[in-house]
């Protein structure tokens, strides 16, 4: 198997697994039940915590956990619209958002909420300059991706970081799902208020995830119930989950440490490999984050193509995992300006630290064998 | 720009007589000790100074990690050169050119090293006139400058820096002897140890555990705010003293209103015990003028009777607000807020006195022999040491 859908999920790793079975078997007690039993988990809980905030430089009060990435940026974008509506209605986000934005961004609009939808230019990318134009009175809130799933393009978002630097009453969230842990995202510096992470974007588990929320930024819950997560989150706190969040977390640091410059040349590899192609169209920009590329095939149907490769065992996508059921044109493609037969055709190939050369060479050969068998047959 | 080092300056040590080197060399362990972690790093001393030379690291997370040393004044990433002129000058143009949004410089040379063949404000204008010179779009600033270029000519090389990071002065952990805190778990003593520490005490804590009546979940907080403390300096000893049988005796033999009192009393009487067994020469407490029955002006009187060794009370005159402000600041306020019941909180009387008598007390105590009970408790003493953070994980290694 060459699994090239990273960005859809990732595997698991097998000691956070580990982790989380050690911990689901061994301290099961709930931390709020105050025996001592309790307690222990309580402490497993707060380690936890510990080990994830001094991993990414933030206070442990600054760590709402959360079921994932999408519970992440809906309690962000939800929680401060909610929040602080009487200060003003407006909120400026991108064209080019992951669905758990976009989504929820629109849910607000039926409440009353008023939204801009920044455009973006030919790489996917929106300009600060835009974001600073859109800012008016009434904004409360600005959300832009760190980077974007389907193409992998990078949001200026230390430029927009500079920007919010200057309205101290507008909230700026960052979706950093994709770009955790690949791309560096400094969120001790002051400018950023919110960031969505996902553990099984990782090699952690689905249904682990958080949302930063810095010192000071206030939201309306999603979840009323228990005090738990600084009563930002109700629930029973997901012990093993996160503790497994808190090794995958340790682990991605690491191999970000040790591999990222493996990555990024196997990217350039499968770049330039890619655009020696002529039936195929890039849509991922030269300077990218290092593990996704876009492109598009010749034919209006993509996922022939994916089943083609998946016959051979070589797993790949079409847009975005979460909404694959769909036959439409990407959004993102269309915000980006291509054409609706370029946006329908599109396929995404993401790596991790463990994808070889030798496997995206594998991936090259059938993609092209792939090619020409499907030139007879289809138009 | 590429710095190979950082320039470290020292506040008050500057201005100790005899004993300055104590201090200094004191200071250079503390600072080798916390950047362990950084293979290759050296620290040396040179005529009012100390630098650490980076072996290649980036300066930013190594400042970071010395911002919680007291004693150090402040500190620059600083590039060390020849001290000979054209050297300066290129290597000042070259931290012009690579510094960011930079529009006004200013250039500040200080030379110690008298053979040097310019004088400092010569070599103001020289590298001045140099910049201006050399590079477009510049204009020097003398008053509120982008980029502060400064120079320094010692004798055994010349040091070139740029910017300035404050440290958390104050001085250096361990040069003011050992002092025992008492440590509660409330918002007040961990400060009151940390504003200890900034004077250059090294830290011992004892702590009054009750269990049933308190939780282990109490004795964990308090090894947390130890954690964070130790940051400020080096490991802290604690002294968790089992405290039930005392407690219950006094709330059992002891008028109600007295009894805050008398359990205060026979803490400062196991206090001074761990003391003389330690070699300890004064304790700390967060004790707050006025701030509850305890802390009258009374209370003081009557409870520090018993023990005639100094008790370091830096918080005596601070407002509550200014104490949980520094809290914050050095991150013991969300540990202190975690709420379980200690010691002082378990057993509170209806209406404590606020104005207790040394005689009445005393009278009280004479009803009853605690001294069996306080050796006991001083014999049951469990002494834990922590070290920061990483004193947790044992229990729960292999799972993170």
């Amino acid at each position: 198997m060459i699994y090239l859908d990273n960005s859809a999920t990732t595997k698991p790793h097998p000691s956070v697994i580990k982790s989380f079975e050690q911990s689901a078997s061994e301290y099961f007690a709930n931390p709020s039940s105050i025996h001592a039993f309790g307690g222990t988990a309580e402490k497993l809980l707060q380690q936890a915590r510990q080990q994830i905030a001094d991993l990414i430089g933030v206070k442990p009060t600054e760590i709402v956990f959360t079921s994932g990435g999408t519970e992440a940026n809906n309690t962000a974008i939800k929680g401060i619209a909610l929040k602080h509506q009487s200060r003003g209605r407006h909120i400026i986000t991108t064209s080019v958002e992951h669905p758990s934005v976009r989504e929820a961004c629109q849910a607000l609009e039926e409440l009353g909420f008023e939204v801009t939808y920044l455009p973006v230019d030919h790489n996917g990318v929106v300009s600060a300059d835009l974001v600073q134009e859109a800012i008016r009175k009434e904004t409360i809130l600005i959300s832009v991706m760190h980077v974007n799933n389907e193409t992998g393009a990078i949001q200026p978002v230390e430029e927009i970081r500079e920007i919010v630097k200057q309205h101290p009453k507008i909230f700026f969230h960052v979706d950093d799902v994709q770009g955790f842990g690949k791309v560096p995202l400094n969120l001790s510096k002051e400018g950023i208020d919110l960031a969505a992470v996902s553990g099984h974007k990782i090699h952690g588990l689905k249904g682990t995830g958080l949302l930063y929320v810095r010192e000071g930024t206030t939201l309306f819950p999603l979840l009323h119930g228990g005090s738990q997560e600084h009563a930002k989150r109700a629930g029973t706190e997901n012990v093993p989950g996160v503790v497994s969040l808190a090794k995958a977390v340790r682990l991605v640091t690491e191999m970000r440490g040790n591999h990222l410059k493996d990555l990024y040349e196997i990217h350039e590899f499968l770049y330039e490999s890619l655009k020696q192609m002529p039936e195929i169209k890039i849509n991922t920009p030269e300077h990218s984050a290092p593990h996704i590329i876009n492109i598009s095939t010749p034919w209006a149907k993509p996922e022939v193509l994916v089943h083609v490769l998946d016959e051979r065992g070589i797993y790949i996508s079409t847009k975005s995992a979460c909404s694959s059921k769909e036959g439409e044109a990407s959004p993102v493609l269309l915000a980006c300006g291509h054409d609706t037969r370029r946006a329908q055709s599109s396929v995404r190939i993401s790596l991790t630290y463990e994808t070889t050369k030798e496997e995206v060479r594998m991936f090259l050969k059938a993609l092209q064998e792939a090619l020409n068998q499907l030139k007879k047959v289809m138009k | 720009m590429k710095y190979n080092h950082i320039m470290v300056r020292y506040s008050e040590i500057a201005l100790k007589g005899g004993n300055r080197k104590m201090f200094i060399l004191k200071l250079q362990d503390n600072i080798r000790d916390r950047l362990k972690s950084f293979p290759g790093i050296k620290v040396q001393r040179t005529q009012g100074r100390l630098f650490i030379f980076l072996n290649g690291h980036d300066p930013e997370p190594i400042m970071n990690k010395c911002q919680t040393i007291f004693g150090i004044h402040s500190m620059s990433p600083a590039v060390k050169l020849e001290s000979n002129l054209e050297t300066i000058k290129q290597t000042a143009l070259e931290a012009l050119v690579s510094a960011s949004e930079v529009e006004t410089f200013k250039v500040v040379v200080k030379r110690i090293d008298k053979t040097f063949p310019h004088r400092s404000q010569e070599m103001n204008q020289i590298l001045g006139g140099y910049l201006l010179k050399q590079t477009e779009g510049y204009t020097v600033d003398v008053h509120r400058p982008d980029l502060e270029i400064r120079v320094e000519i010692r004798n055994e090389a010349t040091y070139m820096t740029s910017y300035v990071v404050q440290g958390a002065k104050g001085l250096p952990a361990g040069t003011s002897g050992k002092s025992l805190l008492l440590l509660s778990g409330g918002i007040d003593s961990p400060v009151a140890g940390y504003l200890a520490m900034k004077r250059g005490v090294q830290l011992e804590a004892i702590h009054f555990h009750s269990p049933p009546f308190t939780s282990d979940r109490a004795k964990q907080k308090v090894f947390d705010l130890a954690d964070v403390l130790s940051e400020y300096g080096t490991k802290v000893k604690i002294h968790v003293v089992p405290f039930t049988k005392i407690q219950q005796t006094i709330f059992r033999e002891m008028p109600e209103n007295y009894a805050m009192t008398i359990m205060r009393r026979i803490m400062l009487r196991i206090s001074e015990q761990v003391c003389r067994n330690q070699d300890i020469l004064s304790m700390i407490t967060g004790e707050s003028l006025g701030q509850v029955a305890s802390q009258t002006m009374h209370s003081m009187n009557t409870i520090n009777e018993v023990t005639n060794y100094p008790i370091l009370r830096p918080l005596v005159a601070m407002d509550k607000h200014d104490i949980i402000e520094i809290s914050r600041t050095i991150g013991t306020y969300d540990i202190s807020i975690r709420p379980y019941e200690d010691c002082c909180t378990v057993f509170v009387p209806k209406s404590p006195k606020t104005r207790p008598r040394r005689d009445k007390t005393l009278q009280f105590e004479s009803q009853y022999d605690f001294s069996s009970l306080i050796d006991e408790a001083v014999e049951g003493i469990e002494t834990v040491i922590r070290t920061g953070r990483d004193s947790n994980t044992d229990e729960f290694t292999d799972l993170f």
